[in-house]
């Protein structure tokens, strides 16, 4: 565990920089520009991937690498390193590194950002460019023996296909075989009940303490990307963010596409809409941090017992109140771009006594949560100082949201990046300094807390917003086609951390790439971080303690 | 003599409660039921002894505990509080397919999945029931076009039961598995596979190009599953 700081100097040391003047940094470095809608970009030679993103972390403070978005042009490929800085997340800068036709290599960022690894390693499965002096670049979400490379121009979706169930075998025996010592291999997943989903989990294990942990995720690779680019912007891709993080996430979700488009077709929101929307996606939060609570619990004492029925409980009661706002328990489909899709159901009074009375509970089973879990002696045993993830391994590996707050860094888009009605509220930030499991639990219940006040702000502005102003959606024409050769990237505070979008343009009324950044999929990263060297009942914590949905892993 | 001096000593007269009396004396519902009118004057019961062990089976079913993706939120929905699929004698999930007697599939099924689900499916003990909740289950649902998704669960394991919905509320789970129930205690189920994509040895597939590709990195003995995705509906 590389737990010395890294060489990054304090950023607020450091000045936000002119495009200008961070193409003077990179110098030679550079050999074109080629904007984004949010960031400059610079486009560089494919062998000097590395060298760029360390000047750009080391000397500029861009340290927080968002996402590598690959795809494939008519005549090159070409990967994007989407760069932000912690400090502030609005000081955004790309990096584009073309790679051949023919031949698709380029140089690894994995040296520099360690999450990279994992991106890339997406990079070669879907899209197909090599990264050099990548430590593994193996498939990551098909299977090991596809055949081809499915969002490359040329793939063939008709060819058949094989998978295999391989027998395992335990990877590093050999290693680990003396004398007195031996080790063991333990498949957890995919069909688990502590993996929360079909994730599994190669474990070597010597004794009962873990020297291994390996995680095999694609077991629902239901290709979202692809669903996307095959959607028209206007109505056909909001359906698909609600299936992304499917604990109830949905709002939260579907904002961050509808950020993304909006920003890409310049469409301005209605105020009384962005109330709603803030309202709505809070309560979608509150949903999913109960459900982390629930399994959580579940995890670390036992079967299905009190807190879960209790928080399961919760869950339905926000669930009624979202029923009511959208017409669905789960699967919202109610954001539209440029607003949502109707109004507050009617009678209004009754909508909001009914959340002003979800409300006025709240506080109450937040006490009894505190009482059942978080003051309950086994349980902090099993969760304080379990699964350690210090901040800077967290921001090396792009963990955001709760996981990264629960490390101590005060990083949330809704305050920092802000979008939706957030900056006219008032409501803090929870962080955690604890770094281990119980720290990250702490700040999922505060952040009940916290969306509850906002709730009850929006109620509050909601009922007072006079009658001819409540404009739910702006004009937006039945057809949309933003502009050729427009790329955004855009990421909202989901409930589990960065959920961000890339969008290409081309012309047509269909993205030409779509690519969506999981805050689930950089957080599991951190796995086996929390886990090596630690007893096996505490990579369970540690698992749940993430709060993962396979669903966004895998996309 | 008052309680507090002897405590373990019940006192009878506060004790006798309406079921009591009832049951005393033969009055009231709950021991003169509809059924025990049935039988008349004899304690016995007359029938088939498949029909009983129907009806057996179809009162009380240990569900799997196998959650895949959107579909099993709503499942543990069902089984938690306000639903509470256990009124109907259906609500034990088991962790283990070997203790299990039926699978609810709440999720798509994507080509990585399929042989395990084959592998869980293949591990439960008959008799064993499946019921498919939610569209991806019957046709791949939203994700039908997925380069990657197997357009339903039909195609690798026998169904039962499908629950349409995307996904099914938990009172549509609830129906599903009820209507399953209640074929079960009637001995009607009869489950139909599409086409089946079966978990076989890899030597044992038809050599092809894909086959010659693949040579390298499979072993003959390992069990693979092959996707002939061009003849998928």
């Amino acid at each position: 565990m590389s737990l010395e700081p890294l060489d990054s100097p304090d950023a607020d040391v450091i000045p936000e920089r002119t495009p200008e003047e961070l193409e003077a940094l990179l110098g030679d470095l550079v050999l074109a520009r080629d904007d984004h809608l949010n960031a400059p970009g610079f486009v560089i030679r494919p062998d000097t991937v590395q060298e760029t993103l360390s000047i750009l972390k080391e000397q500029a403070g861009y340290d927080h690498l968002s996402l590598v978005t690959a795809q494939e042009y008519e005549n090159r490929y070409e990967s994007i390193y989407h760069l932000k800085k912690f400090d502030d997340p609005t000081q955004e800068v790309s990096v584009v590194v073309p790679a051949d036709k023919d031949q698709p290599v380029s140089e690894s960022g994995e040296a520099v950002f360690r999450t990279a690894d994992w991106h890339e390693r997406e990079a070669y499965d879907l899209v197909g460019i090599e990264y050099d002096d990548h430590p593994d670049l193996r498939r990551i979400l098909l299977p090991q023996t596809w055949q081809g490379h499915p969002l490359s121009l040329d793939y063939d979706m008709n060819q058949p296909q094989i998978a295999a169930l391989p027998a395992h075998v335990n990877p590093i025996q050999d290693h680990h075989r003396d004398d007195e010592s031996d080790t063991m291999f333990l498949n957890i997943g995919p069909h688990h009940p502590a993996t929360h989903g079909v994730l599994h989990l190669k474990t070597v294990l010597d004794g009962e303490q873990v020297v291994d942990i390996e995680s095999d995720i694609g077991y629902l690779h239901r290709c979202e990307e692809q669903m996307a680019q095959s959607g028209t912007y206007r109505h056909q891709i909001m359906p698909y963010p609600d299936r992304w993080d499917y604990i109830s996430a949905g709002l939260l979700n579907e904002w961050a596409y509808a950020r993304a488009a909006e920003d890409l077709a310049d469409i301005e929101v209605p105020e009384y809409a962005q109330v709603i929307r803030t309202m709505g996606a809070e309560m979608c939060r509150i949903a999913a941090h109960m459900l982390a609570l629930a399994t959580f619990a579940l995890d670390v004492n036992g079967d299905f017992t009190a807190t879960f029925m209790y928080a399961i409980n919760d869950r339905e009661r926000v669930q009624n109140l979202l029923e009511d706002l959208t017409g669905q328990r789960l699967m919202f489909n109610y954001f539209r771009l440029g607003g949502v899709v109707w109004d507050l159901p009617e009678p209004r009074e009754e909508f909001f006594s009914k959340t002003r009375d979800f409300l006025d509970q709240l506080p109450g089973n937040i006490e009894e949560y505190h009482n059942l879990v978080t003051s309950n002696e086994i349980f902090q045993m099993r969760t304080i100082d379990t699964g350690i993830l210090p901040p800077e391994v967290a921001k090396n590996y792009g963990a955001t949201g709760p996981v990264l707050r629960g490390s101590g860094v005060d990083y949330d888009l809704r305050r920092d990046d802000p979008y939706g009605y957030y900056d006219e509220l008032d409501w803090d930030v929870i962080t955690e300094d604890g770094c281990d499991n119980y720290s990250r639990l702490l700040v999922r219940m505060q952040e009940v807390e916290e969306s509850a006040k906002i709730i009850g702000q929006c109620v509050d502005l909601l009922e007072d917003w006079p009658e001819d102003e409540r404009t739910i959606q702006a004009n937006v024409p039945r057809t949309l086609r933003p502009d050729d050769d427009n790329e955004i990237y855009r990421a909202v505070e989901a409930a589990k951390g960065e959920l961000g979008i890339y969008i290409r343009s081309d012309g047509t009324d269909k993205p030409a790439r779509f690519k969506i950044r999981s805050p689930c999929f950089s957080n599991l990263q951190t796995l086996p971080e929390m886990a090596n060297g630690e007893y096996i009942p505490d990579v369970i914590a540690a698992l749940g303690s993430l709060d993962i949905v396979l669903g966004e892993v895998d996309r | 003599m008052s309680s507090e001096q002897q405590p373990f000593i019940t006192d009878e007269s506060r004790v006798v409660t309406e079921t009591r009396d009832s049951r005393i004396t033969g009055q009231g519902d709950r021991f003169n039921s509809r059924l025990r009118e049935a039988f008349g004057s004899s304690p016995f019961i007359l029938t088939k002894f498949d029909k009983f062990l129907n009806w057996c089976r179809g009162s009380s079913m240990f569900m799997l505990q196998f959650g895949i993706a959107c579909c099993s939120i709503e499942m543990m929905h069902t089984y938690a509080v306000k639903h509470d699929l256990d009124r109907f004698g259906s609500g034990v999930p088991r962790a283990s397919p070997r203790q299990a007697d039926v699978m609810i599939v709440p999720g798509t099924i994507v080509s990585k999945f399929a042989p395990r689900m084959k592998r869980v499916y293949d591990q439960m003990p008959e008799p064993k029931f499946v019921v498919g909740m939610g569209s991806c289950t019957i046709s791949g649902g939203p994700f039908q076009e997925g380069y990657n998704v197997i357009k339903g669960a039909e195609e690798v394991i026998p169904m039962d039961i499908h629950v349409p919905g995307c996904p099914p509320r938990p009172e549509a789970l609830v129906y599903g598995v009820v209507k399953l129930q209640e074929r079960v205690a009637n001995g009607e189920a009869a489950p139909v596979t599409v086409k089946p994509y079966e978990l076989e040895q890899f030597g044992d597939l038809e050599r092809d190009e894909l086959v010659d590709a693949l040579v390298d990195q499979i072993d003959e003995d390992e069990l693979v599953m092959r996707y002939n995705f061009a003849d998928s509906p």
